[in-house]
């Protein structure tokens, strides 16, 4: 009987050699005359345990990890292909305690299936969405969306329902749907291990909001610097439309639909959606004020939807299940699951999708398991680059939109950074400044300049020069910041900023030179 | 050597009628020329701006914008390595220090032989597995002073 293996091609599982132990997999199951079958899969999202190979046995998949090249033989001479024991073995991988606590909505195929196989995708539930959409009115699906309570998991949090009945509503030759594959925040890599391990579902949720707002056309913008998700977008639409999920009847309707790729050129900006418009259209990667919203006159001047990869992967679930089934998850007002990204220097890092509700500690001591370097937990940062740093005091701050942004923080794209003890956090505040002065487009004067006196602030601080004195100015600057720039880059700066500063005193003191010194 | 004027005319053309039925082909253009000559030409520029209609300046602004976009040709390996959080928390300025160290050279720069050249990158969406890089377009891991060693004596080859 032909046996099933399952190898990653998901980047981080490549980054760690999965390429070399395929090969090394291949190379033996030839020489031992096995009949077996390798399926290149997503990541479940273990990092830890990556490269992880598994095999399909009649009680459920089995895993082996982290697999390097070098214990390839041996694991076949423990009978890999019976499931047999090896010093690798972590069992039933869904008796995994980091996947068995998870509640996996958006993520539910991620890993398990063949990511450009549109039948695999099809077997374990897709396209249930679509065709409940190519059957129902516009006007209904955007009010499924709405009453889901599903919000913009870009890092905003806007209402995606509301967003998509503006563009309905609106009146245009043409309107568009604009994915915002811009994932450029460290510590964020849920969108890169659905383009990469579930593209199809991205497909299917961006033509949901397509048959819904009335657009016929998609675009992708993805980061240049995640060349395996543009590869396999790529791979997506074309199967997509050689099978009639995309094209001028989708699944046989008479809604039209089609989808392109486009990347991005380095610029950390262009995740700001008025700036990615302006990308896709050939321009600058310049922020545009609003008014107008993009769902008014959005891309090339037309009603825009735009929306993150984990928002529109989120809707095909919703439409198939229904509002109700996703908003009964969650707390408050953020409601559904979110993929929260823990990364940094922690022991168990990787993808854990649950419903909205857990403690930051829960999160960073449970699931993670603390620090990869086995000392104290310093600062966690959450939301990327424009986030706060919570000190351990803070751990009890439940994820969820609204109490996050009462303790001066951001969920964002939910990703954890975790710090240990080592960490100097005026450093990190100032690359906090020197980053945006890198990255901003210019066009205001309060990121663009401030960002500059920012850095220079800081090192005059760190030089123990006037430091009172030069804290105020940083605090005063943060505020100007804040309230003065034109879009999140300057004006989400000043979390990570003062939140060392109000929550890491220490390391901002004068007598820190003498310390280092010492 | 770098390839006669006409020559590049030709081949900025010819890449330029690949993505012009885009809409926004300006972006796919450039990065189009970059696949094509490893940097975007300064002769290509008036080309580009004569074919979309636009303004030299537009196209100049545009092309200086990005990161991504070079106006030199790179080493014949370009190794990028991630500054940002996630790989901090995980000592990437160590592994700054160690690989500029190794190649002789700091970021933004090429090894005299040609055979590298050294860029920072803010993320690779590896930050589970930090600290992380980019070889040519192919993604490592838990960098460590074996594997950049590695890397090293790689592309010295």
């Amino acid at each position: 009987m032909s046996v099933t293996l399952y190898i990653p091609c998901d980047s981080g599982a490549l980054a760690l050699g999965a390429e070399k132990v395929a090969k090394a997999i291949e190379k033996e199951i030839a020489a031992r005359g096995i009949d077996a079958k390798i399926v290149r899969n997503g990541s479940r999202g273990m990092y830890w345990l990556e490269p992880m190979v598994e095999v399909e046995t009649p009680e459920g998949r089995v895993a082996y990890g982290p697999v390097t090249a070098k214990d390839v033989s041996s694991l076949f001479d423990a009978g890999l292909t019976s499931s047999g024991s090896h010093k690798l073995s972590l069992g039933r991988t869904d008796d995994i305690p980091f996947l068995a606590k998870q509640t996996r909505l958006t993520f539910a195929r991620v890993g398990i299936t063949d990511p450009l196989s549109l039948d695999d995708y099809k077997a374990h539930g897709g396209l249930k969405g679509l065709e409940k959409a190519v059957a129902t009115a516009p006007a209904e699906i955007v009010k499924t969306v709405t009453d889901s309570g599903l919000r913009g998991r870009g890092g905003a949090g806007f209402p995606t329902g509301i967003k998509w009945k503006t563009v309905m509503d609106a009146v245009a030759d043409r309107k568009y749907i604009l994915c915002n594959a811009d994932e450029g925040d460290s510590g964020t890599f849920a969108d890169r291990m659905i383009m990469e391990g579930d593209p199809f579902v991205l497909v299917e949720g961006m033509t949901i909001a397509g048959i819904a707002t009335g657009a016929t056309k998609g675009f992708v913008y993805i980061r240049s610097e995640y060349p395996h998700a543009i590869a396999t977008m790529t791979r997506a639409v074309e199967i997509a439309r050689k099978r009639g999920v995309l094209g001028v009847n989708v699944l046989g309707s008479p809604n039209a639909f089609d989808i392109e790729i486009r990347s991005g050129a380095g610029a950390y900006v262009c995740g700001e959606e008025t700036s990615l418009m302006n990308s896709v259209e050939g321009k600058r990667g310049i922020v545009r004020a609003k008014p107008p919203l993009p769902a008014i006159q959005g891309l090339f001047g037309k009603p825009t939807v735009i929306n993150n990869v984990i928002s529109l992967a989120s809707v095909p679930i919703i439409m198939d299940r229904g509002a109700e089934f996703y908003k009964d998850f969650g707390m408050g007002r953020s409601r559904g699951t979110i993929p929260i990204q823990i990364a940094g220097n922690v022991k168990h890092g990787g993808l854990f999708e649950a419903a909205f509700g857990l403690t930051l500690g829960e999160i960073v001591d449970d699931i993670g398991g603390g620090t990869a370097t086995g000392r104290p937990v310093k600062a966690v940062q959450v939301g990327g680059p424009l986030g706060a740093y919570f000190p351990r005091k803070l751990f009890d701050t439940p994820f969820d939109y609204e109490a996050f942004a009462a303790k001066d923080g951001l969920v964002g794209h939910a990703g954890i950074v975790v710090f240990d003890d080592t960490a100097d956090m005026l450093k990190q505040a100032r690359f906090a400044m020197e980053f945006c002065a890198i990255e901003s487009c210019g066009k205001c004067t309060p990121c663009r300049i401030g960002s500059t006196r920012g850095v220079e602030t800081i090192d005059k601080i760190a030089a123990g020069i006037e430091p009172e004195k030069n804290l105020a100015l940083v605090t005063d600057l943060c505020n100007t910041m804040k309230f003065g720039s034109l879009c999140a880059l300057g004006g989400f700066t000043p979390y990570p900023v003062m939140s060392s500063i109000n929550h890491f005193p220490d390391d901002f003191r004068p007598q820190r030179q003498l310390e280092a010194a010492e | 050597m770098q390839p006669a004027g006409t020559e590049i005319a030709s081949r900025t053309t010819a890449v330029i009628n690949e993505f012009a039925g885009l809409e926004g082909p300006l972006l796919p253009i450039l990065h189009g020329l970059q696949e094509e000559f490893g940097f975007v030409p300064d002769e290509s520029l008036p080309v580009i701006a004569k074919a979309l209609n636009i303004s030299n300046a537009e196209v100049h602004g545009v092309v200086t914008f990005y990161h991504d976009y070079r106006r030199h040709p790179a080493g014949r390996h370009v190794l990028k390595i991630c500054q940002a959080e996630a790989c901090q928390s995980m000592g990437s300025d160590a592994v700054a220090a160690k690989i500029k160290q190794l190649l002789g050279i700091g970021f933004h720069e090429t090894t005299r032989d040609g055979s590298v050249t050294l860029e920072p990158i803010y993320c690779l969406g590896l930050c589970a597995c930090a600290p992380a890089a980019m070889l040519d377009g192919e993604v490592i891991g838990r960098l460590d002073a074996e594997k950049l060693e590695e890397i090293a004596a790689e592309v010295r080859l």
